[in-house]
């Protein structure tokens, strides 16, 4: 049986997605810098994975895959965080409280190993969702 | 030889750092280095330079590649699909300059178009508590020459305002604040321990979500009246600490960022949050301040006010008086409601940033990037038109986090032939003057303002 167990979901800035954004959306760095997930370590013990592996996460809206890592700025268990970008916006749910403003951080989600999983570029993503993603990486 | 220009502008984050210099090669063509700029800022400089930037409009095919078009047919093609839509959105201008926001909504009023910007995804929330509840707030200059007391309430500056701490908030010494970071006491709410955090004195890492919870405690206290032993999951002693320590100061900054305007009660956290300033400002002086994301996302809330009365989710759709409503009138709402039926992405990459839900909606219908470089918008276009980037190639006034307007400076040509987003939207316009049998009357207007401007000189 897979583990799998239920966070917090918010999604923040940091300054190597900053760099990485300005060097382009299509690049290695911004790949490197926005396909993650940040938890605690004893969430990673508790999901049963070691860090650097790809997780399925799920929220009401969608899931992505996404490589776990160990947060450089402390993260409490419980708590999960993917950097703002292309792979954090394929969960958060759009629903404004009648603001205009995203779920963007403290949403639930279901975080699960999904080890053979590959990671799937930005291109992909948002192309792929829209229906233009001819293949290829 | 090359030079090296002085007081650059960044075109990045909401500080709008004005200090950079920059050297730029013999020819005033390239740029080579940068000084003073954090890391992001210095990736810009040096992005703009890249030689995959693309030159030409480029139009999405029915074999779905795209194909390089000339800017006369890129601008006809914008203006017949803006006058077809029926409820055409205009979404972006966090990183363009208050002229372009400018020309880009006197095209929105041409074509009865929903015009909003990056503040409804943003800091949309603080306004709306601003219309609630007031704006008790100040320059950075204040902060950085009057606060003993700094409070970074959900916001990370570290990482998302990278010279913030160093230019205005912890570690510069002021006229009164003379001793620098040792005058300051620096408390902050997050619930991880971020870098910022870690620079503070006081670390109230709360519960996610419960930042009401917690004002609202802050605010029991400063009345005299008792709380719970532990709010958010902050125990009451350290609450009362912080209370104590904002009561005696002097002078209490309190910035806030996303942790508010993202969570649960969005626009309710920022009232609070100025409530609060509100309260403090009974026992000694106290501001509030909003950490406005891009360089010039303020821009757009002061050219529109002045323009239509209002800062963003702008509905121009009845043509004699524009209406404002967020939630009714906001792209993701709008979007989420599949109410637009086109889409104009400037200065912004929708692509990216909204949840992907809603751009799936937007993609139903036109979809046209205006933008410098290569991004998730311009790739999902039918069309993406290049403009020069501000603060690089095209110069112009932006207004800081705390709505001080600055000249940017441009410091190389921009590639050749490609417009700055004025030009291209005036062009837009009177492209949509041509085809509607209409008056250029805005271009007119600034013809004249020019010619009165140079007959005084």
């Amino acid at each position: 049986m897979t583990k799998k167990i239920v966070l917090n979901m918010i999604t923040q800035r940091s300054i190597e997605e900053g760099v990485a954004m300005e060097k382009g959306k299509t690049t290695p760095e911004y790949f490197k810098a926005c396909s993650i997930v940040e938890m605690n370590p004893e969430d990673m013990k508790k999901l049963g994975i070691w860090k650097n592996t790809s997780v399925r996460v799920t929220s009401e809206v969608g899931s992505v895959i996404v490589t776990a890592k160990e947060p450089t700025q402390f993260c409490p268990p419980g708590l999960a965080h993917i950097r703002q970008g292309v792979w954090a916006n394929q969960v958060v749910p759009p629903r404004t409280q009648s603001t205009g403003t995203p779920q963007y951080s403290g949403f639930p989600v279901t975080i699960e190993p999904a080890i053979d999983e590959r990671v799937k570029t930005a291109l992909e993503l948002v192309q792929g969702s829209v229906g233009l993603w001819k293949g290829g990486n | 030889m090359p030079k090296w220009i002085t007081q650059v502008g960044c075109p990045y984050c909401g500080a709008s750092c004005d200090d950079l210099e920059v050297l730029v090669s013999d020819d005033g063509k390239r740029v080579l280095e940068t000084r003073n700029a954090c890391a992001i800022g210095n990736e810009i400089f040096h992005h703009a330079q890249s030689p995959s930037r693309p030159k030409l409009p480029r139009m999405r095919q029915p074999d779905g590649s795209m194909k390089e078009v000339s800017y006369d047919e890129a601008i006809d093609y914008t203006a017949k699909t803006l006058l077809a839509a029926k409820k055409p959105l205009i979404y972006g201008f966090g990183s363009t300059n208050c002229e372009g926001m400018s020309a880009v909504a006197r095209v929105a009023e041409k074509g009865g178009a929903v015009l909003d910007n990056c503040a409804s995804i943003c800091h949309g929330p603080s306004f709306l508590a601003i219309f609630d509840n007031g704006y008790p707030s100040c320059t950075l200059g204040e902060a950085k020459n009057r606060a003993d007391v700094v409070v970074f309430w959900g916001c990370n500056p570290m990482h998302a305002h990278p010279r913030h701490t160093s230019r205005y908030s912890i570690f510069p010494r002021g006229t009164f604040t003379a001793k620098g970071q040792m005058t300051r006491t620096i408390i902050c709410v997050d619930p991880r321990e971020t870098d910022t955090a870690k620079l503070a004195d006081h670390h109230l890492m709360v519960k996610q979500g419960h930042d009401y919870d917690l004002f609202d405690a802050f605010r029991t206290v400063l009345r005299g009246h008792d709380i719970p032993d532990e709010v958010a999951g902050i125990p009451k002693k350290t609450i009362l600490d912080a209370a104590k320590v904002m009561k005696n100061a002097r002078f209490v900054m309190i910035f806030f960022g996303m942790g508010c305007t993202h969570t649960d009660g969005r626009n309710h956290n920022v009232d609070i949050a100025i409530s609060l300033t509100r309260d403090l400002n009974a026992h000694t002086k106290a501001s509030i301040m909003a950490m406005r994301g891009h360089y010039n996302i303020a821009g757009p809330g002061q050219v529109w006010s002045w323009q239509f009365g209002f800062p963003y989710c702008i509905d121009l759709s009845k043509g004699t008086h524009a209406h404002m409503n967020p939630g009714e009138t906001s792209s993701i709402d709008l979007a989420m409601r599949g109410e637009i039926d086109c889409f104009v992405n400037v200065g912004t990459d929708a692509g990216a940033h909204f949840p992907i839900r809603a751009v799936e909606q937007l993609k139903k219908h036109p979809f046209i990037t205006v933008d410098p470089n290569i991004c998730m918008a311009s790739e999902i276009s039918d069309l993406h038109i290049p403009v020069r980037v501000v603060g690089v190639e095209e110069p112009g006034v932006v207004y800081r986090m705390d709505n001080v307007p600055i000249q940017f400076k441009k410091v190389v040509d921009g590639p050749e032939g490609v417009p700055s987003d004025e030009e291209l939207f005036d062009r837009v316009y009177e492209r949509m003057c041509e085809l509607t049998e209409t008056e250029p009357i805005w271009l007119l207007a600034k013809d004249h303002a020019k010619a009165a401007t140079n007959a005084e000189q």
